[in-house]
Parts: structure tokens; sequence; C-alpha cells
């Protein structure tokens, strides 16, 4: 294909997604404001512009198409302003984001989404779904970050919005980029052709320090507090078990090739128990059971002063596994003897790799990604770890599944009321296993 | 000698400073049960770089340098971590921790376990930036109240030759070398607790591998090059770029050619790619799990504002 012919290709797929997504009416504002349909600039908009939302528009931006920035969306003006100034600073003219289409509130990213071919879904994972929803409706190709929900009703609207974004050929990237980095591929490639034969256990662990903490400020209402301090309650983050642990646990379910029927475990608060920490745990360790009867244990914990760890080890009857978001990817026999070991040096950034993946088969005119499902499967078993840590009880997927029992809050304001507010104290409730219900 | 048998025979501060300077001295930090050794390093001259070696490391040329103290050990785990965790660091001290010190900036968070599975107890620290191991000196110096710091590249070669000529302290040939240090070849792929192999005639351990170590000087291959005339005194690059710095003393990774005492090795902004966010952190280096510090400690203490000056260098925002 020559560029004349590829720009031809790229421009009916980027309209025809927009077409069949809205109609004529949302695709004249998709194609307004300058831009003409013979143009073969690929247009971003950015939802959620935080660190690491800055950090995936970095990317994109990175990446040898023609790509321009021309939308953002946050609930906070700072974050817009912050990141805006560093993206222009770096990008110069791929950012084109005047003030009128930098826009503030809980509903901005509906307008940023309509004027863009691409999507970076970057929020607190609380939004995602109803965000996602919103994307596939427009008919845009989506980069989005794990976690995709925290709740069974939120994986649910995931799902059935990854439907449709599959009929509408729409790609999705979703931001476990241990399925982007070159370890897991080259290591995974081969445990699937059977060099360690089947799994049958592991231990998948996110052993770390924690994360940031943000004091809470005089003149904030609860909604803004809990929204800037998204780590530690559970309607915007799922807990650390699916915010940060989902990388290893996703891991577990790629290995298997399968989703756990039965998750069952226990967690607790130690090292984080004062008021400025929510409502999260601290540390849970659950087992994943699989239909074949593979249990795959999983540890994650926020302590301070023990040892950390942040990796993956897989049984099979052939062999064992060590992996690691370092560049490791190892296979031993069952003797010990090495089978494969990946070079952990010179390899390239898989957030770069997602990215660079993503814009290259839009920019041919390729329908390549869709992985909205995993994704959302992935973080479903981190959410069903949640539930069982919380009740103490077993928790069945498919029970799971079906559970009406959404975080979000009913009203969606500054000076509207979470579900979860704290006592006269400051101190949030604390579920505790054996009483708290989840299902 | 293992690091326990150090640890049982501290010195207090108030009696080591009636001692000469040249001596040897336990350094504790008050409040706590933590302390390190640090090894007395004279004043003199040496030949610094190496004909045998890479272009960067010449031309030879003579380098004459005050006294100092250098950390016996590379910095571990153990006395870093209260520097990292504020918390950990109320729960493990004996009294209240001074105002002073709760006022130093503490690192964000590391978003991955910087350890990488190797193991902390008496392992070095790692994966830090230079910007966090000055930091980490600025919170020693609210503990203890002495000027720590890190090696100028002169003073680690210098520490490191300990008077001897050769590409090794002990030899010209890397024949021997897994009595000093942990490389490549007999690492395991991971660090190990510090002080378990044999320490250079200046009573300096892990000096080759294990983890590299930071410099203060800004990496310039041809840095020596304005060096050759005369005697260079206490000659350092100073740095005012974030990449690149020097780093000596090669790792647990690298071959014994990256251990020799003259070789050069500067940091790489590719440390960051895996750091996920932007800005990128001040603080960790995600993919340089090979990468620790070593104290210094000038025999001359500079003046309070020079001290001050030193640590609270604006920091260079990395995108």
């Amino acid at each position: 294909m020559n560029n004349e012919e590829l720009r031809e290709k790229r421009r009916e797929f980027l309209k025809s997604s927009a077409l069949i997504a809205g109609g004529v009416l949302l695709n004249q504002f998709a194609f307004a404001g300058g831009h003409t349909s013979t143009d073969d600039t690929i247009k971003i908009a950015l939802i959620g512009c935080g660190d690491r939302g800055t950090g995936a528009a970095f990317q994109a931006l990175s990446t040898v198409q023609n790509v321009k920035l021309v939308a953002m969306a946050d609930a906070f003006q700072d974050r817009i302003d912050n990141s805006y100034k560093v993206l222009f600073d770096k990008f110069k003219d791929k950012v084109d984001v005047p003030k009128e289409r930098r826009f503030i509130g809980f509903d901005a990213y509906k307008q940023a989404i309509a004027l863009a071919d691409v999507v970076l879904l970057v929020t607190p994972p609380g939004f995602r779904p109803g965000h996602f929803e919103e994307a596939v409706k427009q008919g845009k190709h989506v980069f989005m970050e794990k976690p995709v929900a925290v709740d069974s009703p939120g994986i649910r609207r995931v799902l059935a919005a990854a439907e449709i974004a599959k009929q509408k050929k729409l790609n999705v990237v979703v931001g476990l980029q241990r399925r982007y980095q070159a370890n897991y591929r080259e290591t995974m490639k081969r445990i699937q052709d059977g060099a360690i034969g089947e799994i049958y256990s592991g231990q998948v662990y996110w052993n770390s320090g924690g994360v940031w903490v943000k004091k809470r400020e005089a003149q904030q209402t609860e909604m803004e507090y809990q929204m800037r301090n998204w780590y530690y309650f559970n309607w915007l983050c799922g807990d650390h078990i699916v915010e940060q642990h989902v990388h290893n646990i996703d891991i577990a379910n790629w290995v298997k090739g399968a989703y756990p029927v039965s998750v069952q475990g226990t967690g607790s608060r130690a090292w984080r128990t004062g008021k400025d920490y929510g409502e999260i745990y601290d540390n849970h360790a659950v087992e994943l059971t699989y239909a074949d009867g593979a249990v795959i244990y999983s540890q994650c914990r926020h302590f301070e002063g023990t040892e950390n760890r942040v990796d993956e080890t897989f049984q099979g009857t052939k062999g064992r596994t060590y992996l690691s978001a370092g560049n490791h990817g190892v296979l031993w026999d069952h003797k010990g003897k090495e089978i494969f070991s990946h070079p952990t040096k010179g390899n390239k950034n898989p957030y770069q790799t997602e990215h660079d993946e993503l814009f290259a088969a839009i920019a041919k005119g390729e329908f390549k990604f869709s992985d909205a499902e995993r994704g959302a499967k992935s973080c479903f078993t981190s959410i069903i770890g949640r539930y069982a840590t919380y009740s103490g009880q077993t928790i069945k997927w498919d029970d799971a599944l079906k559970a009406d029992n959404s975080l979000f809050p009913a009203e969606l304001n500054w000076n509207s009321n979470p579900r979860l507010m704290p006592d006269g104290n400051g101190l949030y409730p604390i579920p505790t296993p054996g009483k708290t219900k989840v299902i | 000698m293992s690091v326990k048998v150090l640890f049982t025979v501290p010195l207090l501060l108030s009696a080591f400073l009636s001692f000469a300077q040249e001596k040897s001295y336990t350094q504790q930090i008050e409040g706590t049960k933590l302390s390190f050794t640090m090894q007395a390093i004279p004043a003199g001259e040496f030949l610094m770089g190496s004909k045998k070696g890479k272009a960067d490391e010449l031309p030879v040329h003579r380098v004459k340098l005050d006294a100092f103290w250098m950390a016996a050990f590379e910095l571990t785990w153990d006395l870093y971590e209260p520097f990292l965790y504020k918390d950990y660091e109320t729960s493990h001290s004996t009294g209240p921790v001074p105002a002073n010190v709760d006022a130093v900036t503490r690192p964000t968070k590391p978003y991955l376990d910087m350890t990488f599975g190797m193991g902390k107890e008496n392992h070095p620290a790692l994966a830090m930036t230079h910007y966090n191991a000055i930091q980490y000196c600025k919170w020693l110096y609210a503990r203890t109240g002495v000027f720590y710091r890190l090696p100028t590249e002169a003073e680690w070669e210098y520490a490191c030759r300990a008077g001897s000529t050769t590409e090794y302290t002990f030899g010209e040939t890397a024949a021997g070398l897994s009595d000093y240090g942990w490389f490549k070849e007999n690492s395991g792929g991971k660090t190990h607790p510090v002080g378990q192999k044999k320490p250079n005639p200046w009573g300096l351990f892990d000096l080759y591998g294990n983890v590299a170590e930071w410099t203060y000087d800004q990496y310039a291959a041809d840095f020596y090059a304005a060096q050759q005339n005369g005697v260079a005194v206490n000659p350092v690059a100073a740095p005012s770029k974030l990449y690149a710095h020097v780093i000596r003393g090669g790792s647990y990774e690298d071959t014994p050619s990256d251990l020799r005492s003259a070789a050069r090795l500067a940091s790489d902004p590719v440390w960051k790619q895996l750091d996920p966010q932007i800005p990128k952190s001040n603080w960790w280096f995600p993919e340089a799990p090979f990468i620790g510090m070593r104290l210094v400690r000038p025999v001359k203490t500079p003046s309070k504002a020079e001290i001050i000056a030193y640590y609270d260098q604006p920091v260079i925002a990395d995108y």
C-alpha cells in the first residue's frame, strides 16, 4: 500500500467508526474546529490529567504517527493547567489545546471525547466504566489505564461496552503493560507452547512500601477530599489489590489462559491505621482457584520496613518460571536446569510499546486490539479478591458478577456526599471479615 | 568480618570528637539503634586514570586530595529506610524525631518494590537517584549534625586504589576478584549483604561490585584533559545537568573490566523508562537496581552556608 492509499484507508476507518457511533451530528462535531476530513492527523483527547495521564499523553505523542492532542478534561483546573504546560513545553505544535478545549468538571469528559479520534482514559478507575461507555458510544479508539472498574456493576458495564467496541471495530488497549513487555511476551509464548507443562500452581506478589497520601485541607468538601486522595477510597480506587496488584493477578490469568471460579483470602490494616488512609486495607492474601483445580496464591501489601517483592512464579508439570517487571523471564525444568532466560537489559519501554502498537494499527486502518474484556476480567479477579478479604467468605465468580453493589455516589458534584463518610474523629468505617457483606 | 560485629562496638559521637581526625569512627544515629563505620582516608596524592582502560580514563594525571572519611560499607537499606519512610523512622526511634528532621523532604514512596526481590537486611540500598542520594545526606545531617556527602570521583578512585597503581588493588588482572567483590560471574544476578568479601587496604568493603556507587561529579568523557597541567587539587566536575553523573565500582551485573579502580561509568535516562508518570520521579530509577551509594565526610567541615548550598540545589524536572 502506498502512502496515499494508506491515508485514505485510515481516513475511512476513523470516519466509519465515528459514523457508526454517533450519527451525522456527532461526526460533524468530531471533525469541526478547523480539521477537515482530508487531514490525516490522528486527534487525541486526554481524559484525566494527573501524572499518569500526562505520562500516557507523552507516550501517545511520542509515537511516530501524525498525532495531535486536541482536547483535555479533568475534574480539577490545576491538574489540567499543570499537565497542559508540561505537554506544550515538550511537544509544542503537537499540542493544540486552546482554553476552550480544556474541559473542567465531572462531565468534562463527554465534550473532550467528542473532539478526538482516540481517547486516553486515565482518571481514577471508578470513573472508567462511564468514560469507556461514552468513548465507545461516540465511536472512538481507546487507550485506558487499569483498573477498568472497581465493583461488579462497573465490570458489567465495561464488558457490555467491550462487546460494542468489537462490533464497531474500535481498537482498545488496556494499560496492563506487562502484556506489551518483551520478557512477558517471550516467556509466555514458551509456556503456552508447553515448555514447563500444565501450570498447576503459582505465587504472584505486589509487596511494596505503599504510595502517596494527600492531607485533608481546610476548605475541602468531603467530595473534593476523597477525589484528591482517591487511592484510599474504594469507589475511586478499588483498594490496592485492584489498583496495583491487578498487574500480577492478570499474569496469573494469562498463564492459566482462564479466570478463577472462586477466590478466598484474608487481609487487614497493619501499618496504615490512621485517618489519613481512608477505608482500604494494607494487606491482602488470596487464593485464586481455577476450574481445572489449579490454585494460584496472591499476596499484596503496603508495609514499611519489610521485605518487598513485585513479581510472579508459577509451577508446571514439567518445570517452573520466574517473571518480573524488571524484565526477568526465566524457565527451568524440575532439575533446576535453565530452559530459557530473557535478557534484562536493552528492553523497550512497555508503556511506550502500548501506544506505539495502538497508533500504528489505527494509522494502518487495522482493527487489532480488543483488550477490554480480558482487562475487565482480570480487574474483576482483583475485585473479588477484595470481596473475599473484606467478607472472609469464599467468593464465587458467577455470584459476584451478578452483584448489585455499586460504590459510585448517587449524585456527583462537589457538595454531594460520597457513600462513605468519616465519623466524628475523622475515621472511616473499616470492613471487618465475618461482619462485612460485600455481595 | 560481619557487619553485625562492627555494629556491636559503637563509639559515641562525643567520644570520637576528642580523637585525632585521622581515626576511624562509628557514627551513631541518636535515638535509634543504627550506626555506621567511617574509615579515615589520609590526605595525599595519586595518579588518577589508567592507560589500560577506556579512552575516558585518559590522560593519567596527578591529583592531590584533602583528608576525608569514607564509609566502610555501601549504605544499607537498614540505614536508608528511616529516611524513606517517616512512619518507620518514628516507630523505630527510641525518642521523638527532632523537628528539623521532620522538615527534610522525603522520597515519594517508590511505586515498585525497589529491592527487586534481592533482599533487604544488610543489603545495599539501591535504585535511588543522584538527587535522592544527596537528600539522604541532608537527612543524615539533620539527624547527626555531621556533614555527610557523596564522594567526588577523585576521592572515590583515590580511596579505592589505597596506594595501589595497578588495575585492581590486588593486581593487574582480575584473577582473585572474587575475593573482593560480587560481579556478574559470582553474584547470581543479585546484591549480597555488605562486608562479606575482603576489604581493600584502607578498610573499605565492596568497592568492587555489589552495587555501583554514586559520585557527586557530572560525567564528562574528556574531564581529565583539563586536569593534566601540574597537580589537580580536590578536582570535581560540579554537576549542573540531570544526566549523566559518574558512577564507580561496577555492580553485581557487571563484568570485571567495569570493576577496575579507574573504570568510569555514567548514569542513563533509560533507567527511568519504566516510570509511567510525567513528570518522572526525582527519586527513583526503576530500571537501575544496580546503583547504590557510599557516604563520605570531609575532615575540613565547610561553612553552614556551604553545607546548605550543597544539599539544597534546585531540583531538575525530568520529563
